[in-house]
């Protein structure tokens, strides 16, 4: 399994590399991370450990790269579970005067290249389902997942606690197995850190990639306007201060860089939860060699 | 009171009243949405078990569980009498109470006792127990298959399924784990009931003879 998971990491930096894209490294000590209602940080002396890289890549964007690449471990605090592990590895990409539909070109060239590497197909097997992964992705809105298996729109009419908890119950144990599945427009409200769509401001430009039910990769057309991100950022420290969570400073060096930030597509995807995939284990308690 | 981050395996739990036991347990935070916590529930009053999701947000009530140590004493014709190990009281439980464990009672037998809100609710048995086979069909020489059985009483009266090569006079094991749920012992025989068959007396086994 270790050599498995290192030709994994392999084949995907051999896939950036050859796409141009500039492998970075930013700090994983972190004085303001990013600021989200649910997603907690793991106290590390006076900072915290990243939750995730993004605003640190976010102000390379900002500062002129344009293709950037980054595999690094992130942690989340209390996350213990068989597809969870409070410290996980993260890939994370953006790419410039781009928006989520593009980096969805490179996720789906990305994981046709990494599965031909490994496995020699992509034709794969997951859990005794068939998992084909190309060329054809299942393509479905939020409005209509929620529509056909929980009998609400939710862009319409948006509930955060009925959203998340339909989304695991009744909409995730229906997605079809057998080809990769995007969830995407998002109600604006679960948009976090992604733009609205232009013609249709009530969703955001953010998408879920789901491979045999597990959810992979999410991407977002990043939010490039810093008055709503501070709007953002100021509601969501409101929420968590009401829900009794810590509440991150601002990052204000993000922020006052945001608004040199052109048009971007990012993406975060679970390398741990990939490797489980190709390497068709149930949990990472088969992957992990450390577990916490 | 738990939080939903306090749940986790094996833990106890209240719900309307009823205690329930965590037979299983998963974590699960959709995307950027609050945590989930999907558990699979035993209800330690009748046995069933169910799925429950907790939110993050869930408080859950803690039950008022206490394991009492007895030793069996006699069957009164009807209510099964036990012994208080630190207190010698008396102690006197249905049948219903003890469900299948009253088949493997054994006169002077420690077992445990759980009771929620002051009252029994079920009885745990040793890791495991013996008991020897009083009727079956001949025993069928040299076949070994384990998936094949058929069945045959024990001294208690209940009735389970070994495999064809057991025969009247072979002693059986049934082994529990510590939550009272019945696992068959090693040495990869699978049976109906949860119990593993073995042809030497129960003193032989315990000693590490296999079956041959």
């Amino acid at each position: 399994m270790l050599e498995f998971r290192s030709r994994v990491l392999q084949a995907i930096r051999r896939w950036f590399i050859e796409h141009d894209f500039v492998e970075v490294e930013t700090p994983v000590r972190l004085s303001t991370p990013a600021l989200e209602l649910h997603i907690n940080a793991e106290p590390a002396g006076d900072h915290f450990l990243r939750t995730s890289p993004e605003l640190h890549m976010k102000r390379l964007v900002a500062a002129g790269a344009r293709r950037i690449f980054q595999l690094g471990p992130c942690f989340r605090r209390g996350e213990r579970g068989s597809r969870h592990n409070p410290e996980y590895t993260m890939l994370e990409w953006y790419r410039a005067d781009a928006n989520y539909a593009d980096v969805l070109l490179d996720t789906k060239a990305l994981l046709a290249f990494v599965a031909g590497e490994v496995k020699g197909t992509t034709d794969l097997v997951y859990q005794g389902h068939p998992l084909v992964f190309a060329p054809f992705w299942e393509r479905l809105t939020i409005a209509e997942a929620f529509i056909r298996w929980a009998g609400w729109d939710p862009v319409k009419n948006y509930n955060a606690d009925r959203f998340d908890f339909d989304l695991v119950e009744k909409v995730e144990p229906h997605l079809p197995r057998a080809a990769p599945v995007i969830l995407t427009d998002y109600p604006a409200a679960a948009g976090a850190l992604a733009r609205r769509k232009p013609d249709n401001p009530a969703v955001a430009e953010r998408w879920e990639l789901y491979l045999g039910g597990l959810e992979i990769a999410n991407a977002y057309s990043e939010l490039i306007d810093p008055v709503e991100q501070r709007t953002r950022f100021a509601e969501c420290a409101g929420q968590r201060a009401a829900a009794g969570r810590t509440v991150y400073p601002l990052d204000e060096e993000f922020l006052a860089e945001l608004g040199h930030m052109p048009p971007t597509g990012g993406v975060a995807l679970g390398v741990d939860r990939l490797v489980m995939i190709l390497a068709d284990l149930a949990t990472l308690d088969d992957l992990l060699p450390f577990r916490e | 009171m738990y939080s939903a981050s306090d749940l986790r395996k094996g833990l106890k739990i209240e719900m309307d009243g009823v205690p329930f036991d965590i037979v299983e347990y998963e974590f699960y935070r959709p995307g950027k949405g609050q945590a989930m916590y999907k558990c699979r529930i035993r209800n330690l009053l009748n046995g069933n078990v169910t799925d429950k999701t907790f939110r993050e947000v869930d408080s859950i009530d803690q039950p008022d569980l206490e394991e009492r140590e007895m030793q069996y004493s006699y069957n009164d014709g009807e209510h099964f009498v036990f012994l208080e190990n630190r207190t010698y009281e008396q102690v006197t439980l249905s049948p219903d109470v003890l469900g299948t464990a009253k088949y493997f009672l054994r006169e002077d037998m420690t077992v445990k006792v759980l009771f929620h809100n002051g009252r029994a609710i079920t009885v745990n048995l040793p890791s495991y127990v013996e008991k020897e086979i009083v009727e079956t069909e001949p025993g069928v020489r040299g076949d070994t298959a384990t998936n094949v059985t058929k069945p045959a009483k024990i001294d208690s009266g209940l009735e389970i399924r070994v495999p064809l090569f057991i025969n009247q006079g072979d002693w059986v094991r049934r082994v529990f784990r510590a939550c009272g749920e019945e696992v068959s012992w090693s040495r990869g025989l699978k049976l109906e009931n949860g119990v593993s068959a073995i042809r030497q007396q129960p003193d032989a086994v315990s000693s590490g003879a296999r079956i041959p």
